[in-house]
C-alpha cells in the first residue's frame, strides 16, 4: 500500500522519506536513558561566577550553571520581580506582578534614556519610516481617527464647560 | 557593539552596548554574519513574555563567527563559522542526555518549564540575544555546529530554529503515509511544518491562514492546500467537510499566543491579558482532529494559562504532544536534507534589512507588510 501512495506524490521530491511506523505519540519522544529517577544526580557543569543579583525560581534549589547576567534587577521594578520571585511558576503571583514590573520599567528606561541625555524618538523605535513606506493608508488613518478624537473630546470638554 | 535594544512594547532601536564578556569556562563569543526575526520575537516585541527587562537584546537565530572561546571549550576554535541552536544546553542534565535539548536544567534560572533561550527574557534565562554584533554562546561545546563549508549562510541561519522547529511539528504529528494534515498559521514555521509533513509520508497537507499573500506563498513553497480562515465562515466546520466528517489524522499549531480569528480570545488574552494571549487557533486545531487523533503544538503561549477546550481533549481521546524544538537532535539528518535538495530554507527569506534599521524591520514583520515571510537582519561588519 505504501508503494502506490509513493507514487501518487512523485512530484513531490523527498516524498515519504522519513515516515516512520516506529515514531508512536505513544512512546515518549526522547531518548531515554534509564535513569531518570536519579533527578537532580547528574554531574553539574561547572558554576558560573554569581556575582550580580540573579533571580532564581522557587521551583529548584540553586541556579542553574549558567545564566544570563548582563540585567540584573533594579528600582521600583527590580523590588516587585524580588517579591514575584517567592511564588512558584505554578501560581499567578508570579506571573502578574512580573508583568507589571515589565511596564513599570518602560518608564525607567524612558527616565533613565532621559538622565544620560537622549531623548527617545518614539516614531523611529516604533518603525514609523517602514510603516509610512508599506502602509500610508493605515497610517494616515491612524492619525485622522486620532486627531478626530482629539477634537471632538476638547470640544465636548469646552462645551461642557460653556454650559456650567 | 551594535545590539538592539528593548524600550517597551513595539519600541526598539540600535545601540552601542559593551562587547559580551567569557563568564563561565564553557563559553564562547562569536561574531555575528547573519541574524532572523522569528514570530517568537514577536510575543516579546508585543509585550506578553512576562520578565522581558528594558535593555535586553533579542534573536535567538544566529549564525556567525567564533571570536573567542573559554578555557574548557574544546570542539571550537576562533574563526569557526557556527550554527548556533535557538535552545542553550549543557549537555549533562538528565534532559539533555535524553536529547531534549529545549528542556535543559542547567540554562535557566529563572524558570524550570522552558530550558534557557538566546535573547528571550528573563523567563528564558535572561541572556542578551544575537541581534547585535557579538554574542556570549554558554556551553559552546554543545550547541554551536561548524557550518559545513558548501553550506549557505542563509540556509544554516535557518536551521537555528525554523527548520527544525518546523520538521519536528511534524514529526511529533506522528504521522502516518496517507494521513491528512492541516498546519495553523502560515508564518515560516507552519509553512516549513508542511513542507515537512511530506517528507514523512503524509497523504495531503492543508495549511490555514489569513494572510492571503501568505497562503499563496504555501501553495507553492510547500505544494499544500490553503485556505483563508477569514473566508470560511467556521473554520472547523469546513475542516470536517473537507476530511470526509471525521477531521483531520493530524492537526500542528504553529500560530502560538499572538492569533487572531477570534474577538473574545484576543480582548481576554491580547488586550487584557487575562489568559496568556490568544489560543484560537489551537482551539481550532483541537477541534478540528479526528477522535484518537495527534495534536502537535509548537505555537509559543505565556506560562500563565489559556482558555482552550480541554474537555474535547478528554472526550476525544487525543495524543498531545509539544516542545520547543530541540534543534541539536535534529541537526545533523536536517543539514542532509538540505544538502540532499530535500529543503530549501533561504527560499522562506523575502527581505535582508542592515541590523541598523531593525525598527522597521520588527515593524515590517509584525504587521506583515510588505509580503514579508521572514526577515534576515545583516550587521555592519557582515556587509562588505
Ligand atoms: N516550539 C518552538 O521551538 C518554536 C520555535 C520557533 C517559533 N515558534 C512559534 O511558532 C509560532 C509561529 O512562528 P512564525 O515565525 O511562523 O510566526 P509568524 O508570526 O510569522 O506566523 C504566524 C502566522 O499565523 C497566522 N495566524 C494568526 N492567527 C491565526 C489563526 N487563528 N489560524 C491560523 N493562522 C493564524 C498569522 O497570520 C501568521 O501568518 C510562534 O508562536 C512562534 O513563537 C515555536
Ligand atoms: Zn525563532
Ligand atoms: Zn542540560
Amino acid at each position: 500500500m505504501e508503494n502506490n501512495l509513493s507514487n501518487n506524490y512523485s512530484h513531490i521530491k523527498g516524498w515519504g522519506i522519513d515516515a516512520d511506523p516506529e515514531n508512536e505519540p505513544t512512546y515518549p519522544m526522547k531518548h531515554y536513558t534509564g535513569d531518570d529517577h536519579r533527578r537532580l544526580d547528574w554531574e553539574r557543569p561547572p558554576q558560573q561566577l554569581e556575582n550580580i543579583e540573579v533571580l532564581h525560581s522557587s521551583e529548584r534549589p540553586t541556579v542553574s550553571a549558567v545564566f544570563g547576567a548582563p540585567h540584573p534587577p533594579s528600582g521600583l521594578s527590580g523590588a516587585i520581580r524580588r517579591q514575584a520571585f517567592k511564588y512558584s511558576e505554578s501560581s499567578f503571583g508570579h506571573w502578574l506582578p512580573l508583568l507589571l514590573a515589565d511596564r513599570i520599567n518602560v518608564v525607567e528606561g524612558f527616565v533613565d534614556d532621559l538622565r544620560r541625555g537622549h531623548i527617545p524618538n518614539i516614531f523611529i523605535e516604533s518603525g514609523w519610516k517602514a510603516a509610512w513606506k508599506h502602509n500610508r493608508k493605515g497610517v494616515i488613518t491612524r492619525m485622522v481617527v486620532g486627531t478626530v478624537l482629539a477634537v471632538g473630546i476638547v470640544a465636548a470638554i469646552l462645551a461642557k464647560k460653556r454650559d456650567k | 557593539m551594535l545590539a538592539m535594544n528593548y524600550r517597551g512594547p513595539r519600541r526598539i532601536r540600535v545601540d552601542h552596548k559593551p562587547y559580551p564578556e567569557i563568564l563561565h569556562p564553557g563559553d564562547a563569543i562569536v561574531r555575528v554574519i547573519r541574524t532572523c526575526i522569528c514570530g517568537s520575537d514577536l510575543h516579546l516585541y508585543h509585550g506578553m513574555v512576562p520578565d522581558t527587562r528594558v535593555g535586553t537584546t533579542f534573536g535567538h537565530e544566529f549564525i556567525g563567527i567564533v571570536e573567542e572561546i573559554g578555557s574548557s571549550v574544546q570542539n571550537l576554535k576562533k574563526g569557526d563559522q557556527v550554527l548556533v541552536p535557538f535552545n542553550i544546553a549543557c549537555g549533562k542534565c538528565a534532559f539533555c542526555k535524553q536529547e531534549l535539548y529545549g528542556n535543559c536544567h542547567e540554562s535557566n534560572p529563572e524558570a524550570t518549564a522552558v530550558g534557557g533561550i538566546f535573547g528571550y527574557s528573563h523567563t528564558a534565562g535572561g541572556y542578551d540575544g544575537g541581534q547585535a554584533e557579538y554574542v556570549r554562546v554558554p556551553y559552546a561545546d554543545i550547541g554551536p555546529t561548524v557550518i559545513p563549508d558548501d553550506m549557505d549562510p542563509d540556509d544554516a541561519v535557518l536551521l537555528t530554529d525554523v527548520v527544525p522547529t518546523g520538521y519536528q511539528a511534524a514529526e511529533m504529528g506522528g504521522i502516518k503515509p496517507g494521513d491528512t494534515v492541516v498546519v495553523f498559521g502560515a508564518g515560516p514555521i507552519g509553512i516549513m511544518a508542511a513542507k515537512c509533513a511530506w517528507l514523512f509520508g503524509a497523504g495531503r497537507v492543508i495549511i490555514i491562514d489569513h494572510l492571503e499573500y501568505r497562503l499563496e506563498f504555501a501553495r507553492h513553497y510547500a505544494q499544500c492546500e490553503a485556505y483563508n480562515f477569514r473566508s470560511l465562515e467556521d473554520p472547523v466546520l469546513f475542516l470536517k467537510r473537507e476530511t470526509g466528517w471525521l477531521g483531520a489524522d493530524v492537526c500542528i499549531d504553529a500560530v502560538g499566543a499572538d492569533a487572531a480569528g477570534s474577538a473574545l480570545h484576543t480582548i481576554t488574552g491580547k488586550k487584557l491579558m487575562l489568559q496568556a494571549g490568544s489560543a484560537i487557533a489551537l482551539h481550532w486545531a483541537i477541534n478540528s482532529v479526528k477522535k484518537g487523533g495527534i495534536l502537535s503544538i509548537v505555537g509559543v503561549y505565556g506560562p500563565t494559562g489559556n482558555l482552550v477546550p480541554i474537555g474535547n481533549v478528554v472526550n476525544k481521546g487525543l495524543t498531545v504532544r509539544a516542545n520547543q524544538a530541540s534543534v541539536k537532535r535534529l541537526l545533523p539528518r536536517l543539514i542532509k536534507h538540505v544538502q540532499d535538495g530535500y529543503i530549501d530554507p533561504k527560499g522562506l527569506i523575502t527581505h535582508r534589512i542592515p541590523l541598523e534599521e531593525i525598527a522597521d524591520a520588527y515593524h515590517i514583520f509584525s504587521s506583515k507588510l510588505d509580503n514579508c515571510i521572514k526577515t534576515v537582519l545583516i550587521p555592519p561588519s557582515a556587509r562588505n
